[in-house]
């Protein structure tokens, strides 16, 4: 057998001959089809290469993209925001993060303003730096504002793991882990109660791929069953999200409902049981996280297990934090985005008043947010 | 810890989300800020690359057939 060499794995999967033959098979089977259909890529990442590869074009009318809410950064409600500045502001505490949340503005400004009046904010590469932080700053607090979906909640455990194992003094936790499979659930049924306009309706979903490599295809079980939504597991480069978006067309040409996986290179059906083990070890359900744009939804947020409450910046903090939900700015749709309701062209303040350099919906903000994606690529839409 | 190499870049990698044995040097990995999330299958690598080349000789080859099949069409045929 052949050895798999590293170009193959750049070259093979951005190949445009290969995206080119994808796009005449999709066509040829889409003829097919007995009605349009709806996919949406619940993944940020997923938008962020359709847009950059300019996928939609290579589409045939009757086959459409919905832009899902998962970017880390797009979802986080202002209040958590918020929360995140006030514990900047405060006495002898160092604020770390990853990249782009230290650039969404929340109702007092963002992080990157907190930064400017003073506040210690570091973004990191890695949340192990953390340690390295603290070690270095022992007479200071360091705080891990934690950001993401599956895919970056094992790291975090781990981080919690070794400020237990070496004990480390000063370093606490601000978690703002979110879960995929619940808010599939709500963005499904939030469409039965409350959407009848045919060009919001999910079809089928492109699972998303990293959250999948920790969680496995396991968590998307019940969506082909009781949902009737197909799902395929896709990879990020842009010829896995053609081949994912062939074999979701064909499972409705062929009258499937399956869940598939075209990411098997790294995707099983049950992912990586140590990561999962670390989540389950360090973490359980908050039985309310407010999604931006979503609300409430339930048992979709993380949060530290109550034996571990003294690692938990909330409980420590709970005094200064605030406690109100704050609304978007009246202008900005960012919510109705993330519902896969509107597409970024839709917002009066598009590519106006809301830019990369001056965000004011969240969406806009990380590279992953689907209006940062049409801004930057938008032409070849 | 391991070191892994991206393109010529070497930087370090957590292995604290793998199992013991689970990944040894010389095998492609998954990164995700700073940590290895999974081995990358080179089975399953390759036979996607499989596919896509089958589908590249399946789409010339129509082509191929869509371009003749046009040729014999072609009303200045023979003239």
């Amino acid at each position: 057998m052949a050895e798999l060499e590293l170009k193959n794995l750049y070259d093979d999967f951005r190949d445009g001959k290969t995206i080119e033959a994808y796009a005449k098979l999709i066509a040829q089977d889409a003829k097919k089809l007995k009605k349009p259909i709806n996919i949406m890529e619940v993944c940020g990442g997923h938008t962020h290469t359709i847009m950059k590869f300019g996928l939609p074009q290579l589409l045939p009318d009757n086959v459409n993209f919905i832009h899902g809410p998962g970017c880390p950064v797009c979802i986080m409600p202002k209040e958590r925001i918020d929360h995140a500045y006030v514990l900047s502001m405060q006495e002898d505490v160092i604020l770390v993060t990853l990249g782009d949340m230290i650039k969404v503005p929340g109702s007092n400004g963002s992080l990157q303003d907190a930064r400017a009046k003073g506040a210690d904010v570091r973004f990191v590469y890695s949340p192990m730096e953390c340690l390295k932080i603290a070690s270095e700053n022992p007479t200071k607090t360091v705080i891990f504002f934690a950001i993401g979906f599956e895919t970056t909640t094992p790291m975090t455990a781990v981080l919690v793991e070794q400020v237990i194992k070496l004990k480390v003094p000063n370093i606490l936790f601000h978690i703002n882990h979110v879960t995929v499979p619940e808010v599939m659930v709500e963005l499904i049924d939030s469409r039965d109660e409350h959407v009848d306009s045919y060009n919001h309706q999910i079809d089928a979903f492109l699972g998303p791929s990293h959250v999948s490599v920790i969680s496995g295809s396991k968590i998307y079980d019940k969506f082909p069953e009781e949902y009737k939504k197909p799902v395929v597991v896709t990879g990020f480069e842009p010829v896995d999200a053609m081949e994912g978006i062939s074999m979701i067309v064909k499972q409705f040409v062929e009258e499937r409902c399956d869940l598939e996986i075209q990411y098997k290179r790294v995707v099983n059906h049950e992912g990586n049981l140590k990561a999962q083990e670390l989540i389950a070890k360090y973490f359980e359900k908050m039985s309310l996280f407010r999604w931006r744009g979503l609300g409430n939804v339930p048992d979709s947020g993380l949060k530290l297990r109550a034996e571990f409450a003294q690692y938990d910046a909330e409980v420590k903090y709970n005094e200064v934090l605030p406690k109100a939900e704050i609304e978007d700015h009246k202008l900005c749709i960012c919510g109705d985005i993330l519902r896969g309701m509107a597409k970024p062209k839709d917002c009066t303040i598009f590519g106006t008043a809301c830019k990369p350099t001056t965000p004011i919906g969240s969406c806009m903000v990380s590279s992953e947010g689907a209006c940062a994606a049409y801004y930057k690529y938008g032409d070849l839409v | 810890m391991c070191t892994v190499d991206t393109m010529g870049v070497q930087r370090d990698a957590n292995l604290m989300m793998m199992g013991d044995g689970d990944v040894k040097v010389g095998d492609y990995v998954l990164l995700h800020i700073g940590f290895v999330m999974n081995k990358i299958d080179d089975e399953e690598a390759l036979a996607s690359i499989d596919t896509y080349k089958e589908i590249l000789e399946l789409m010339d080859e129509e082509e191929r057939k869509k371009a003749i099949l046009e040729d014999d069409e072609c009303p200045n045929r023979g003239l």
